[in-house]
């Protein structure tokens, strides 16, 4: 079987904040190039919709540059690149007043400037916000922006199962049409990666369904490195039972996290004094991975309340008052109003720590480059790295700005030095990707496994070794489990036959590449003798900059992932101790 | 959490197997926190894998779940089962739309809609970046923000009794999208919007019956934006009578 083989000259794989932000940097390098977006939903759809709290960004006088660096380092306990990081900020101003020029709603002060607030880890208010809907706000600008660029392309609901590789560059990519069950193939001279993290490969997370890794699992099945994997972010609060995230904008408008007994804890562990109002970098503005582990400390403690999804502390928001709660956190209460059936306004919400965010990720420079040429990545699928062990919040909505116009930019530039994109060698990789989509997935025949069991089992492991606190031999069950379940997964029943939206097969292909994802997640903690940032061992629990202060990239081989190490740069900030 | 068990009567049609759309029921037990798509979702990961529908956020902002439940377009993610039960819950795909399978339907023709509405910022002239930011007052912003709360979910259009009848008006949620950046005070673009957002018969006929701003699951009251585009172009009719020399 033979495929069409369409022809462009950059393809952005994910159109989310990252993945429309590159697009259209590559649309406004040239009009005569052209950029297909492909997404396996439509881009409206894609999970930056979710994000609340603000993106941070330099824009007031009382600020500058090397204190949104510095928050930024402290904050990553030190494994961020400072390099990178100093790029970061330095553009982050530029990209939000873009932002605001493509028309974001963003919250206004009285004199029509930009509103900004308080983030945890940020020791001054430099968070743009629009309402506790930023995310949202961001990506229907982004999208509609996007709309009057006639040389973007979009491909939408295509599922990307393989990077296609030839003589040592990414030259194309197989997609699943979700409408016709075809395999189609896209050639283009560069490809930048912007589908997001993987929160899906643990039971309890604020991501979305969608976000299943696809992206990092294609680098690394082409064979590039995945950085840093083992850091996982725990958001302290996100709703009992389901992990909807309660924004970081409720406690930095004030409110308070309270245990059982009615009292603010995090006092209890260094981050006091207690304030009525918010203190920047202070109890309920200190940065999550602690707060995540207080939790778990108060849970230990017995000070947690125990309902039918398990322990949960009160975010209380009561004192706040309906008028700055409807102004600022409309979100929150439509959220709380609508999931958990009480108002926040009257009574404080159930919350407790649930995955969210991936600090790892494919393996970039400061350009969005990765080892493969051709290949570019963004977002939180990339690892440039700025988010080190622990990510400080509002800084991932400007990452997503910052690098994919980077990574879009650099992409484009690369593609059009190197004139017409060839397809001729893609035919046979091409014909190789459909045998394997068919015999593994598309006409299987046969298989036992259920799709939801194995995704199910991976989830509660990944949990139970690679969560707040993770051990050697908790770890090491894990490795063993995911192994299994590797194996398990060759032998899948797949009931669904029919080649119009089948969303059974894209589940199991999710399931394929969440596998790997877990893997590297695992694999990295085990080897991470030492705590550091969201990586937390009770076996190993300080840091060790002697020995750790370097990025993990895992590489894939037949039996798992191999583990090499590089080098942190640092520039002007020597690694002390974090201390809030 | 105690559990009883409720009937989903869900629509099923796979193109290549069925002619017509046929209904499949399923008993689900449920707690008392799940939603219509927990429901589905149990379906699809234990009893019948090749169910398909669009969901992702679960948390009623990403647009992707809309589904007619007992007849009224709802985020399937944001109602209650027990808010149903006993009595059964018939699922169905979205009205007004062609069906692609299942619960899925064909929403392609919204995408180019949102397109013709122009909805990004066109200004006379653009101020460079590093002059910063447009000013724009809590009060200006308040004009059109609730314009901007749009999620796409599209059970605007499923209500719509005008797109009902003929798939080709531009519908609620787009002429709400475009008349946003009407209302916005850093675009001078409403000119360009004029003819798609007034010139359809689609808003002639549209009555003031606002089922769209009925089912709107954001408050966007698209309804209100179609007035408001009525009376502009009326207005604007009544000046290029008066003044045939002084319009856009």
């Amino acid at each position: 079987m033979s495929h069409e083989i369409s022809e462009h000259d950059v393809i952005v794989i994910g159109a989310g904040g990252a993945g429309l932000r590159a697009a259209i940097a590559a649309a406004e390098l040239s009009p005569k190039l052209s950029i297909a977006v492909v997404s396996k939903v439509y881009p409206m759809r894609s999970h930056t919709v979710s994000a609340e709290g603000g993106a941070a960004a330099v824009t007031r006088e009382y600020d500058n540059l090397d204190a949104h660096a510095r928050d930024t380092i402290f904050g990553a306990d030190f494994l961020a690149d400072q390099d990178a990081v100093e790029a970061f900020v330095a553009e982050a101003p530029h990209e939000l007043i873009q932002l605001e020029h493509w028309g974001c709603p963003w919250s206004r002060d009285a004199d029509g400037r930009i509103s900004v607030r308080s983030f945890g880890g940020m020791s001054v208010k430099r968070t743009l916000f629009a309402a506790d809907k930023t995310g949202f706000h961001m990506l229907h600008a982004l999208f509609q922006t996007s709309l009057k660029y006639d040389h973007i392309v979009r491909y939408d609901e295509c599922f990307v199962t393989s990077l296609l590789v030839e003589d040592g560059r990414a030259r194309g990519i197989t997609n699943v049409n979700l409408y016709t069950g075809e395999v189609m193939v896209l050639a283009a001279n560069a490809i930048v990666l912007c589908t997001g993290g993987g929160g899906r490969v643990f039971p309890f997370t604020t991501n979305a369904a969608i976000k299943t890794g696809d992206g990092m699992a294609l680098a690394y099945r082409a064979g590039v490195p995945l950085k840093d994997m083992e850091f996982v972010q725990y958001h302290p609060t996100g709703l009992p039972g389901t992990g909807i995230l309660i924004t970081e904008a409720s406690r930095s408008e004030g409110g308070w996290l309270k245990n059982k007994d009615g009292h603010r804890y995090l006092q209890d562990y260094g981050l006091g004094p207690p304030t009525d109002t918010p203190t920047q970098r202070k109890m309920e503005l200190g940065p999550r991975d602690i707060l995540s582990r207080c939790h778990m400390q108060e849970y230990q403690k017995g000070h947690t309340f125990e309902g039918p999804h398990g322990h949960y502390v009160h975010l209380d928001l009561r004192h706040l008052g309906q008028e700055l709660i409807d102004r600022k956190l409309p979100f929150v209460r439509e959220l709380v109003r609508n999931y958990v059936g009480i108002d926040p306004v009257y009574e404080p919400i159930p919350v407790r720590p649930v995955v969210h965010y991936m600090m790892g990720g494919v393996h970039t420079d400061m350009d969005g480059k990765t080892p493969l040429e051709g290949l570019y990545a963004a977002g939180e699928t990339a690892c440039v790295s700025i988010n080190g062990a622990n990510r400080l919040g509002s800084n991932s909505l400007t990452e997503c700005l910052v690098f994919g116009a980077r990574a879009g930019r650099n992409a484009a530039e690369y593609a059009s030095g190197m004139g017409t994109p060839t397809s001729n060698p893609l035919a046979a990789l091409a014909r190789d990707e459909q045998h394997r989509l068919d015999s593994q997935f598309f006409k299987k025949e046969g298989g036992s496994e259920r799709i939801a069991a194995i995704r199910t089992e991976m989830q509660h492991a990944m949990e139970e070794g690679a969560g707040i606190y993770r051990d050697a031999s908790s770890m090491g069950a894990t490795c063993e489990k995911l192994r299994e379940l590797r194996e398990r997964f060759s032998r899948i029943r797949l009931e669904d036959s029919s080649e119009v939206f089948n969303t059974e097969r894209i589940s199991a292909l999710e399931l394929d590449f969440m596998l790997d994802v877990a893997d590297t997640i695992a694999n990295g903690a085990l080897l991470r003798k030492e705590s550091r940032g969201s990586h937390t061992r009770t076996d190993f629990p300080s840091r060790d900059d002697e020995n750790f202060l370097k990025h993990t990239l895992a590489y894939r081989t037949d039996e798992g992932p191999r583990l090499d190490y590089a080098p942190v740069k640092i520039t002007r900030w020597q690694p002390e101790e974090r201390k809030y | 959490m105690s559990e009883r068990t409720i009937t989903l009567d869900v629509t099923r049609y796979r193109p290549h197997q069925e002619a017509v759309p046929t209904v499949q029921s399923y008993a689900i037990p449920f707690p008392d926190d799940w939603v219509v798509l927990d429901a589905l979702n149990h379906i699809k990961d234990q009893v019948d894998g090749s169910l398909s529908y669009r969901w992702s956020c679960r948390m009623g902002v990403c647009g992707s779940c809309g589904m007619m439940v007992n007849g009224e377009p709802k985020l399937s993610c944001a109602v209650f089962l027990r808010d149903y039960f006993p009595r059964a819950i018939r699922v169905e795909p979205l009205s007004n739309f062609p069906v692609i399978r299942d619960l899925v339907i064909d929403m392609s023709g919204f995408l180019d809609k949102l397109k013709s509405v122009k909805p990004w910022i066109i200004r006379e002239q653009e101020k460079p970046l590093s002059e910063g930011e447009y000013l724009q007052s809590p009060r200006e912003l308040d004009a059109y923000q609730h314009f901007s709360q749009c999620i796409n979910c599209m059970l605007c259009y499923a209500a719509c009794p005008v797109f009902g009848l003929d798939s080709g008006f531009v519908g609620p949620a787009a002429i709400a999208l475009g008349y946003r950046y009407n209302l916005d005070s850093r675009d001078h673009g409403t000119a360009e919007r004029r003819e798609v957002l007034g010139d359809h018969e689609g808003i002639w006929q549209c009555t003031f019956v606002g089922e769209c701003s009925v089912v709107c699951p954001k408050h966007v009251d698209p309804a209100a934006a179609i007035q408001r585009v009525k009376v502009d172009t009326a207005k604007d009719w009544i000046l290029s009578l008066v003044m045939p020399w002084g319009q856009r």
